[in-house]
């Protein structure tokens, strides 16, 4: 059996949705964070394997996978970033615990 | 017969580790859990014959994003502790949206025809994607750029300890 | 010169304007500015004349509206009668104004008397200057209203505010039948400009009872404004101004400009078919001249005297148009101006010193004011027409064109000449001879710059007849400058002047004889003519007259207009009112219960709604999120099932 797109799809749809389990019920900040990362790495793997099924002439989905790589570092940086102020001006990294949003 | 033992190899190398990731209650083991995770989308990019990705994603998420997420969870050991409760009180529903959204896409994935052949493979090299990045994609290049530099800023003048 | 001719008027205006807005500020409070800007004027008058003497005529036009296809023109024009008119206006003003300084003096609106004065001046010298009936009729109205403006001059006396009321009311009248006949001439020769409508009078254009009734319409307004009977009664309540106001506007120059208005319009009244026109304005002179004169004998006020005195002369004037004497008219009316101005300062001046009008209060006062007696003497002779004082030169004439032309008017002039000479002698007599009768007064002579404008007045009164004289050889000088063709003069008649000069002299003596020698008791005669008395003493019941025929209707259709106005207008108005408030009532409690209710529970539903749902804004990340997770989860699930 040849290994398809299906075989990547299905994968990447695992990821994502771990991802998202870690995002939606973890507490820490941090973690959260490595939730979100899981989430584009799956995003990542579809546009890789896209580009390799569906036009393999073009690299146009290996491109887009180096901009959000590169987007996913920007991101990384200001949101730990934003942990550290977080941190620092609320003690505590626990978005739970971060209501200033509340009515 | 072999590239598909790779493959489930790999995606078990991804999939484990990421279901470490997002249970663990320690949270340096979740952290470092990242690693193998990155590792196996790494041999899924060079399954995939797209080896400059590959090498990238090595640097970038297997090497600095790691560190950068280890070194938070140093400073931020307040609430970083075992005992500490990790999980919110959406538990439940987080994995009912999970599963939910796994099986949505999943079906719509399945019941999908799609082409199996990879086709002839091409000679992905460096130049190429280097060629295209300065030709037909300039402009997202110097865009992306630009974000790298802006957010390298912003992320200072957040971070930055009041004087 | 004569092309500066339109600044005559402009500088009196100028000076109105300047004392409007600074008053006080200005040097003697305004004073000097209207004498200065006046005797500019008669400068630049005098150097008309001048021109005028040397044949020079300027006329000046300029487009002032354009209706259709024609021009309405303004302009000026000078010829021999607007020079003298000019002439005299400034001249007699200047001297009016100067006195006025002294008169005035202390008056709480000093300023705003002067400001009127020079309105005034600037009105008549317009009405002087103007070369068509449009600007005439501004400069007529113009007059009026500084007359009423200062005949109320110290409005707070009720006596004022009513005497202004009523000239302003009488002369409309007057004005009103004026503005029709310069419409009829407007519509018939459809120009306003004089050498237009006198020279379709004279070409036959315009002819017939048409013409007759424009001429006796336009003698309308002249009839009001020159108070001839039956519009007099106003000019004897106007003495209720200050005396120097008399002496300019109602002596010598606005009340004039009736006569003035006829002797331009002159033409006019000669075309009419049999001089039935001429023969109107005659009439009337000659009745207004000998009323007028009756009624001054038995006045005490001794301006309400010199009123009718003005009444009876301008009559006299009306009488020498009327007769065809186109210059003996104007003549008078310029020797009048001199003497009548002069007659009513020395009164002026006279009041002045003993705060009373009454003659009856005052006696003997030639020994306190010399200057003015003597002045007053003069005249009084030229009033008289005692020879060879101007009064005598100019009546005479008058009565001259009467006898050769009518001698029921020569009659009636005569008889009006022996009475003036009594009255105004009478009035000599009680005012300066005998005792002073007022305890506790104190009279004394006036200042200076009241006297100097009364002996300059009285040179006047007494030489300017000399150039209205038939001397021998040249013949009468004011009429070969002065004349119309249509009006040609009667040769000087030495039987009529001496009977004439008798008829003054005899006015004099019975005056004399009733008021200074007392041989016959002024009771005595009031007993015998008692008849006679009541009649004068009435004023021919003109005033009972109109008020029983005139003001009793008017003010009777005005009381059932009030009613009317009371009951049916303002009930429909009030009902209208009530149905409203009626009806806005109900549309409150509408708008309260309704559209408010409507507006308040929308507001209280939004309320209640946000209330209810911010309970949703958790302010937690994590909620959010998952509200977007399921969110892409329904939206993925309604695209698959689609």
């Amino acid at each position: 059996m040849q290994v398809g797109l299906a075989h990547y799809l299905v994968v990447s749809t695992l990821l994502f949705c771990l991802g998202l389990y870690g995002v939606l019920t973890r507490r820490n900040a941090v973690a959260i964070l490595m939730g979100v990362e899981l989430m584009l790495n799956a995003a990542n793997i579809n546009l890789v394997a896209f580009n390799r099924y569906a036009a393999p002439a073009a690299v146009g989905g290996q491109i887009f996978a180096l901009v959000v790589i590169t987007l996913a570092a920007c991101e990384a940086g200001v949101g730990l970033a934003l942990v550290m102020a977080a941190y620092r001006g609320l003690e505590t990294v626990h978005v739970d615990e971060i209501n200033l949003m509340k009515w | 017969m072999g590239e598909l033992a790779v493959f489930i190899i790999l995606a078990m190398v991804t999939l484990i580790p990421a279901a470490v990731v997002v249970t663990s209650r320690h949270l340096v083991r979740a952290a470092l859990s990242l690693v193998p995770t990155f590792l196996g989308v790494t041999g899924l990019y060079v399954l995939l014959h797209a080896e400059f990705v590959a090498g990238i994603q090595v640097l970038i998420y297997a090497g600095a994003i790691t560190v950068l997420i280890l070194f938070v969870i140093m400073l931020t050991e307040g609430g970083t502790g075992v005992r500490t409760r990790q999980i919110t009180d959406q538990v439940p529903l987080g994995a009912m949206a999970a599963v939910w959204l796994a099986f949505v896409v999943l079906a719509v994935t399945l019941r999908t025809p799609w082409r199996t052949q990879p086709g002839a493979a091409p000679s992905y090299g460096v130049a190429a994607v280097g060629t295209a990045f300065l030709t037909d994609y300039v402009l997202v290049f110097e865009v992306t750029s630009l974000v790298l530099l802006v957010s390298l800023i912003g992320a200072i003048v957040i971070a930055r300890r009041e004087s | 010169m004569l092309s500066l001719a339109w600044l005559i008027p402009i500088l009196p205006f100028g000076a109105f304007w300047a004392i409007v807005f600074w008053g006080r500020r200005l040097p003697g409070e305004g004073a000097y500015v209207a004498v200065g800007s006046l005797a500019v004027s008669a400068l630049l008058s005098l150097g008309v004349l001048v021109q005028v003497l040397g044949g020079a005529t300027a006329q000046a036009a300029l487009g002032w509206a354009v209706g259709g296809d024609r021009v309405y023109q303004v302009g000026y024009r000078v010829d021999p009668l607007t020079a003298v008119m000019l002439v005299v206006v400034t001249v007699v003003g200047l001297l009016i104004f100067i006195y006025s300084i002294g008169y005035m003096h202390g008056d709480p609106r000093y300023p705003r008397f002067f400001a009127y004065l020079s309105l005034f001046a600037a009105a008549m010298l317009t009405l002087v200057l103007a070369d068509d009936f449009l600007l005439l009729y501004v400069g007529w109205e113009g007059v009026g209203l500084c007359s009423y403006l200062l005949i109320g001059f110290w409005f707070e006396r009720p006596a004022a505010a009513r005497a202004s009321l009523k000239a302003f009311v009488t002369t409309r009248v007057g004005d009103f039948f004026m503005f029709l006949g310069i419409l009829l001439l407007f519509w018939q020769v459809g120009s306003l400009r004089f050498d237009a409508v006198l020279e379709a009078a004279r070409t036959g254009r315009l002819a017939g009872p048409l013409l007759t009734l424009a001429a006796v319409l336009v003698f309308g307004g002249a009839v009001g404004k020159s108070a001839q009977v039956p519009l007099h009664v106003w000019l004897p309540d106007a003495m209720e101004g200050p005396t120097p106001v008399s002496a300019l506007i109602h002596a010598a120059t606005m009340v004039a400009a009736g006569v003035y208005l006829v002797a331009r319009t002159f033409p006019l009244f000669a075309a009419s078919p049999d001089q039935a026109a001429l023969q109107v304005v005659a009439v009337v002179g000659g009745v207004t001249a000998l009323m007028a004169a009756t009624i001054g004998v038995v006045q005490d006020d001794i301006k309400r005297i010199l009123a009718y005195s003005t009444i009876s002369q301008l009559g006299y004037m009306m009488m020498g148009l009327g007769a065809g004497g186109y210059t003996a008219g104007v003549f008078h009316l310029v020797t009048h101006a001199f003497f009548k101005a002069l007659l009513f300062l020395a009164a002026g001046s006279v009041i002045h010193a003993m705060h009373t009008n009454d003659i009856k209060q005052m006696g003997g006062l030639a020994r306190f004011m010399p200057v003015t007696y003597w002045t007053m003497v003069i005249g009084s002779l030229a009033l008289a027409g005692v020879p060879p004082l101007s009064g005598f030169w100019s009546k005479d004439e008058i009565l001259l064109e009467a006898a050769h032309r009518a001698p029921v008017l020569y009659w009636l002039g005569a008889a009006g000449a022996f009475v003036t000479a009594f009255y105004v002698f009478r009035m000599l007599f009680y005012t300066f001879t005998g005792s002073l009768r007022a305890p506790g007064a104190h009279p004394h002579e006036s200042p200076r710059v009241m006297t100097v404008p009364l002996v300059v007045l009285a040179v006047f009164a007494a030489g300017i007849g000399l150039v209205g004289a038939p001397w021998p050889g040249v013949g009468n000088l004011f009429h070969r400058f002065v004349h119309l063709e249509e009006a040609e003069a009667a040769s000087f008649d030495l039987a009529v002047a001496a009977r004439s000069t008798g008829l003054a002299l005899a006015g004099i003596l019975a005056a004399a004889v009733v008021y200074r020698w007392r041989w016959v008791s002024s009771a005595a005669l009031r007993r015998v003519l008692a008849p006679l008395y009541a009649v004068l003493v009435h004023k021919y019941w003109w005033d009972e007259l109109y008020a029983w025929a005139v003001v009793r209707p008017l003010l009777w259709g005005a009381r059932q207009l009030r009613t009317f106005d009371l009951y049916v207008i303002d009930g429909i108005v009030n009902a209208v009112g009530v149905v409203f408030v009626g009806l806005s009532r109900l549309y409150r409690v509408f708008d309260l219960y309704v559209v408010d209710g409507v507006v308040n529970l929308l507001g209280w539903v939004t309320g209640l709604l946000g209330a209810t749902l911010r309970y949703v804004q958790t302010g937690r990340a994590h909620n959010y999120l998952l509200a977007i997770a399921l969110g892409v989860i329904v939206l993925a699930l309604v695209g698959l099932v689609r």
